[in-house]
């Protein structure tokens, strides 16, 4: 474990005004999924897939919870960016017991990379108002991590990366997180308003409970087009630059390989002398 | 607009960290392609003792922005920083380690200049009228992604650590060195490093480790990774762990290998007492060679694993290693 000389700080903590949280998320296929490919075009086959809440927005979700249990003044809101299944996410986080959910959804959305959708992301959060905005440290779908730190550039906030334990202050005014990086944990503390995006670690994102799962079902999730955002014309064209996907493919499968036979002395020797005279790692 | 190409340099504590030669090797082949000049760009204290270095590994000219504010990683510092230094002179790529650094500040930049980002690349191709394409490992590597730019340069990307191949140091090589002097003030720097706690048990990351040995489920228990900490530092390799051995409480999360963990390119994956779920398997697609170690043959893990053997771990593994040991103890 790691061992830190800073003395622990911050177990309770009391604000004098009403935080207000902001927590985006985003709806991914099932980890467990296995990811085909659309022949005619560069994009998956979403048929057979299940879609739920990117599992590093879970650890955004809850610990924004966490803070409103200690602080219940505060009021989180819930904000994603896509289709049908944007809107599924945000109902599985109502009924963990966000507040209220906002779904931005229009087609122009589509053709956006994570830096546009960072600047759609930065004009909705401005006009919700915050004091923190939690994302989850990247999305289990395209991998690109780009929304945290982009959308704390954006706003010209400090924000904290890779988070696997936050701290406020005494007075709720500043943050502590614990970043990791390679071979260990950065401390880093800024002052709110801020963004952190979670790591694995955080906590134990808590299941939604039948009550919760009910409410949510009836709840309205108010949608924002692109026109109702007051969007630029660069906003909603995505920028000055761009990436785009131009082709996807599979990887070439691995092919099984070879069972060594033998008895353990036998196979462990043989093993060592073919890591190093056949595929010469040694 | 330039035709050169930049890459932004990183050390850890006074050491040179290999992406930033792993950055220079692709950077000048990249920079050969299209006829540029190769910038290498380092930020923090003490930097001149590393002009040497970046420049036999290809850098045409080496840009130091030396202050003692930078010796600890800022986003919004040190992205104000380079957008400074990019805006005199625009090269037509940039590119940065996909670092916990370099997945931080490279997004910052982006947005702060309006650039496109593809982020984790493992590779780059420059087609006609140098128009640049990248692969990206998608969904953890269950997809590949090929993407292009369009639109404003430099044309940013990350390279994932430890896929790029170093050539041998050209000691012939010379550069121009610059120390140019930015005017940032104090209000650029929003968050603070309180301190850098070293985890004292991973020495070497995962995701820029040549050899990983990894145990699941089937290590029955945290106290059984010494086996796997034995044989790792034999090999001078890191020790990693499945979801479900993290999950279980035996291994810390920075561990985790897999689609909700890290995705890792090693030279060789030894898989102890692990199934190989598809998450599992998503995260080692890239590793070079695997072997694995389990009881059951059915096991999924066999159906990637270039060597497999079916057999008790507690005896197969300090076999293993005692063989190791001999083998690398004689050369």
């Amino acid at each position: 474990m790691l061992k830190s000389s800073l003395a622990p700080i911050f177990f309770s903590w009391e604000v004098n005004f009403r935080l207000k949280l902001v927590v985006c998320i985003k709806s991914v296929p099932d980890t467990a999924s296995s990811i085909r490919i659309k022949p005619d075009s560069p994009s998956v086959n979403g048929e057979g897939l299940t879609f739920v809440m990117n599992p590093y927005d879970e650890y955004a979700v809850e610990e924004a919870l966490r803070i409103k249990e200690k602080q219940a003044s505060a009021e989180i809101t819930a904000i994603s960016l896509g289709g049908i299944a944007a809107k599924e996410a945000l109902r599985t986080a109502l009924s963990m017991g966000v507040d209220q959910a906002i779904h931005l959804t229009d087609p122009s959305f589509d053709e956006l990379d994570s830096q546009g959708i960072a600047r759609i992301l930065a004009k909705a959060v401005s006009s919700l108002g915050f004091d923190l905005i939690l994302c989850g440290k990247q999305a289990v779908d395209l991998d690109s991590a780009q929304v945290g730190p982009a959308l704390a550039e954006i706003l010209d906030l400090p924000q904290i990366g890779v988070v696997t334990k936050l701290e406020f202050d005494g007075q709720g005014r500043h943050l502590r997180g614990h970043r990791q990086i390679e071979g260990g944990t950065e401390i880093v503390e800024c002052p709110i308003p801020c963004v952190i995006t979670a790591q694995k670690g955080l906590n134990e994102p808590r299941y939604p409970s039948l009550k919760g799962i009910l409410m949510a079902k009836k709840r309205e999730i108010p949608e924002w087009n692109g026109s109702q955002l007051k969007l630029g014309e660069e906003e909603a064209a995505g920028g000055p630059g761009k990436v785009n996907i131009i082709s996807l493919k599979n990887p070439s499968l691995r092919s099984p390989g070879r069972i060594l036979q033998g008895d353990s002395e036998q196979k462990v020797k043989e093993l060592v002398q073919l890591l190093r005279e056949e595929a010469k790692v040694f | 607009m330039g035709s050169d190409i930049w890459i932004v340099g990183e050390q850890r504590e006074g050491h040179l960290r290999r992406i930033t030669l792993e950055l220079l090797s692709e950077g000048r082949r990249l920079a050969d392609l299209i006829q540029g000049k190769l910038w290498a760009v380092m930020l923090g204290e003490g930097l001149s003792c590393h002009t040497e270095t970046l420049t036999h590994f290809g850098a045409d000219r080496v840009i130091l922005l030396s202050d003692p504010r930078f010796s600890s990683y800022e986003g919004g510092a040190y992205a104000r920083a380079l957008s400074m230094l990019l805006s005199s002179n625009p090269p037509a790529i940039l590119l940065m380690g996909a670092t916990s650094l370099g997945k931080d500040l490279a997004p910052r930049l982006a947005a702060r200049m309006g650039l496109g980002l593809a982020s984790d690349c493992i590779s780059f191709a420059l087609g006609k009228g140098a128009e640049l394409t990248a692969i990206r490992p998608i969904y953890a590597g269950k997809a590949l992604a090929t993407v292009k730019w369009e639109g404003r340069k430099p044309w940013v990307a990350t390279l994932r650590p430890n896929v790029t191949s170093l050539p041998e140091p050209d000691l012939s090589r010379s550069a121009e060195v610059e120390e140019p002097k930015l005017e940032l003030g104090p209000e650029a720097w929003k968050s603070r490093v309180l301190e850098v706690v070293r985890d004292a048990t991973a020495t070497l990351d995962l995701t820029e480790a040549e050899i990983i040995v990894s145990g699941g489920r089937g290590m029955k228990g945290p106290e059984n990774f010494t086996l796997l900490e034995d044989l790792a530092r034999v090999l001078n390799g890191a020790v990693g762990a499945s979801r479900a051995a993290v999950d279980a409480g035996w291994r810390g999360h920075q561990s985790q290998v897999g689609q909700t963990g890290k995705v890792v390119s090693p030279e060789l994956y030894i898989a102890c007492g692990i199934s190989g779920s598809v998450q599992h398997l998503a995260g080692i697609s890239s590793a070079k060679f695997i072997v694995a170690i389990n009881k059951d043959s059915e096991a999924p893990i066999f159906k990637v694993a270039d060597y497999g053997i079916v057999d008790d771990l507690f005896t197969t593994i300090p076999l293993l290693t005692q063989e190791f040991k001999r083998l690398l103890d004689t050369h």
